[in-house]
């Protein structure tokens, strides 16, 4: 059950290898559940700033909000789109990038 | 094949230095993502959902057993292990870290290949027949001038800001296995009334948001004449195309809005001024570039092998991928082989680094050393002798490529949809792959016969679903994933694989002429509804048809929409 649905994450892609990030407590984040949860639009704000930073910093481009969804079971992502940047291509085990071994490249 | 000379090492080498400091200055922060945006798509490099993407050219669909090495091992190093292969004949590596970019190019360049005009309002990878050189229908190999267009086009100052990007598409057949008239400009190669040759061009044809079929603007351009033919035609879009509104930018609308006799006319007039001058391509300059495509030492062979014959006969599984996915060849005792990259359940196009390496291994040392890209997404061993076939094929089954459904309803094309592209509204591999689960059973696609699929997830037309028999197109519905369902369209001549090289031939004759864009049959179906939508589609063709030699499309054409839209949704659409 969701026990609430208005919660917002700060995402981008990273500048060096295009990897989709969060913003986190502190840091940026692939990690969808270690996300900064964004509730007011104080919060927002001060998000889309940090955000800022970071491109100029050159850590990420394109830093925009998304709406999530917080369950039980984590967070999740409520348009599709934003699921699928945040768990991978749904294409399943036939895609031949899953079971390659260029993963071991994709450091955190 | 065609080798760089000494102009094209040091232009791709400096184009590559200039990228790799444009990288360096990126990453250091002396460029912003702003200035430097235009600086990578130039250069082949988008931004996706999950990861850059970089597009790298494969000039015609042609790469020696070395090229396409390097492409394996550029995919095993810098990225995820795969490769995708596009409908423009090209290759996609979804994963490329930016870092890295610049030594791919790099490795890329070693053996002659690059990404520039992969992307941009530019002229983009000349496309052609991917049975070029070997076709046993072709008037002459087209190659040689895909390869001119492509040195004229090539960083030309004039036409490197266009309104819109320009693709070129050349067949050289009596059927038209490049789709030309989906181009902004289509070539055909013929002969003309003193037998020298020529081209008929067509322009304005595109799909996308607003898909148009080209129309016919010169039926003979001689050879020695058509730079300065396409710099004319080039010269009106890029004086007249609308550059106020991105979707009105392409040629197709600029042909559509004027008319294609004020075009002609505007063509002809700036032709006049072109025509005999420093465009004129003169013979030496044809010949040296037709030598690179000379054909290699085929052997003196008898027609039929009896081989061959024999080893089909006892292995229904090899006779079933000799039926579909062998071509005839213009000289006696050869193939062309369509290796598909559409296993069951598979992602239309991919391959990985172990399979590319196996079709290289395979052309070295059965196919001269030539490897073709197809636009439907599968890779063709041009040159192989009906009696090493077996051995071809036993080599493929050991790789996992040895499908044997080119031109069947499993042979998919695909976009890659919202799996990977920012753009899409949909996702177009799932639905292709459930869609390929359906009809897996061999005996059902062959009692089908030819039939093709192709889905877009969103209206860029990435996947041609456009000229899909029956094409699907990704939607956005109220946030859902929604398909709009075509039925009707034809790339013109299409159908791979139809009519095999080595027995009987099957399939209907499209000519060229019939390229067609499809009819929307009603309103679209959900993400769970669309499989079983098709598969009524297909169902409804199989009750009505005249007979086995009625193909789905021809079926289409006699009786309409109607008995489809009928069966889909009860007279209710
Ligand atoms: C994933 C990144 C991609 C992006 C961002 C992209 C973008 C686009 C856009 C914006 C258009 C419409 C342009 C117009 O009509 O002016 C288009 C058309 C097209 N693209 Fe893509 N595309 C992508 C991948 C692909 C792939 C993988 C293929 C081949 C499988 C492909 C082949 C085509 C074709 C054939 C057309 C339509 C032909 C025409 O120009 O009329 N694209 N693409
Ligand atoms: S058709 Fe749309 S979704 Fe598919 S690749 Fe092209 S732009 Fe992306």
């Amino acid at each position: 059950m969701a026990y609430a649905s208005n919660f917002r994450v700060l995402t981008a892609n990273r500048l060096a290898d295009g990897r989709v990030v969060y913003l986190g407590d502190r840091d940026w984040t692939v990690d969808l559940g270690a996300a900064r949860l964004v509730q007011t639009n104080a919060d927002a704000e001060v998000a889309e700033r940090a955000g800022r930073e970071a491109v100029a910093a050159r850590l990420v481009v394109e830093p925009y909000l998304i709406d999530v969804e917080a369950e039980d079971r984590g967070v999740q992502p409520v348009r599709l789109r934003e699921r699928i940047r945040a768990g991978g291509p749904t294409t399943g085990n036939a895609v031949a990038g899953n079971a390659a071994t260029g993963a071991a490249r994709e450091t955190a | 094949m065609y080798r760089y000379d000494e102009f094209d090492h040091a232009f791709v080498r400096d184009r590559l230095e200039q990228f790799r400091d444009q990288v360096n200055r990126r990453l250091a922060g002396d460029l912003t993502e702003e200035q430097f945006k235009p600086l990578r798509l130039m250069n082949g490099v988008y931004l996706q959902l999950h990861a850059y993407m970089l597009r790298i050219a494969i000039p015609y669909g042609t790469l020696s057993a070395r090229q396409l090495r390097k492409l394996a091992h550029v995919a095993r190093t810098y990225d995820k292990g795969y490769g995708h292969f596009t409908t423009r004949q090209n290759l996609q590596l979804h994963w490329p870290r930016l870092e890295d970019i610049p030594t791919i190019l790099e490795e890329l360049a070693e053996v002659e290949m690059h990404a520039i005009q992969t992307s941009g309002n530019c002229i983009r990878n000349v496309t052609t027949d991917h049975f070029a050189g070997a076709a046993a229908d072709e008037v002459a190999d087209p190659r040689p001038w895909a390869e001119i267009v492509r040195q004229w086009s090539s960083l030309h100052p004039e036409f490197s800001f266009l309104p819109r990007k320009f693709k070129v598409a050349v067949t050289a057949a009596a059927r038209d296995r490049a789709a030309i008239r989906v181009h902004d400009i289509g070539l055909e190669l013929r002969r003309g009334p003193d037998g020298g040759i020529g081209f008929r061009v067509f322009v304005g044809g595109g799909l996308g948001r607003t898909p148009m079929v080209g129309r016919e603007i010169r039926d003979f351009v001689p050879e020695n004449a058509l730079l300065a033919y396409l710099e004319a035609i080039l010269r009106v879009y890029n004086r007249y195309g609308r550059r106020d509104n991105k979707f009105k930018a392409r040629i197709k609308i600029l042909v559509h809005e004027r008319g294609i006799e004020e075009i002609r006319a505007g063509v002809e007039a700036e032709f006049e001024t072109l025509r005999g001058g420093a465009l004129d391509v003169p013979a030496e300059a044809r010949e040296r570039i037709a030598a690179y495509f000379a054909p290699p030492a085929f052997a003196d062979l008898p027609a039929r092998s009896a081989a061959l014959e024999a080893a089909w006969k006892a292995d229904p599984t090899f006779g079933r991928w000799i039926a579909r996915n062998t071509h005839p060849h213009k000289v006696p005792g050869y193939v062309s082989a369509t290796i598909s990259l559409k296993p069951v359940g598979g992602v239309p196009g991919d391959a990985t680094a172990a399979q590319m390496d196996a079709v290289a291994d395979l052309a070295e040392r059965y196919g001269f050393d030539e490897i073709r890209v197809s636009h439907e997404q599968n890779l063709i061993l041009p040159h192989v002798r009906k009696d090493d076939l077996r051995a071809v094929y036993d080599g493929l089954v050991a790789a996992g490529l040895a499908t044997g459904n080119a031109g069947f309803a499993t042979d998919i094309i695909a976009c890659p949809g919202l799996d990977y592209c920012a753009l899409a509204n949909a996702r177009s591999i799932p639905i292709a792959q459930r869609l390929s689960e359906r009809f897996a059973d061999a005996d059902r696609q062959a009692e089908i016969g030819d039939l093709s699929l192709k889905i877009s997830g969103c209206i860029n037309a990435c996947g041609h679903h456009h000229v899909g028999h029956i094409g699907i197109l990704g939607v956005d519905r109220k946030g859902e994933e929604f398909y709009q369902i075509t039925l009707g369209g034809a790339p013109g001549g299409e159908i791979a694989g139809a009519g095999s090289g080595v027995g009987e031939s099957g399939g209907a004759e499209i000519g060229g002429a019939d390229a067609a864009i499809g009819e929307i049959v009603g309103k679209g179906f959900s993400a769970d509804d669309v499989v079983d939508a098709v598969e009524t589609i297909v169902d409804t063709y199989l009750t009505l048809r005249e007979g086995r030699e009625e193909t789905f499309l021809a079926a289409w054409r006699r009786l309409g929409n109607a008995p489809f839209q009928e069966a889909l949704y009860g007279g209710r659409s």
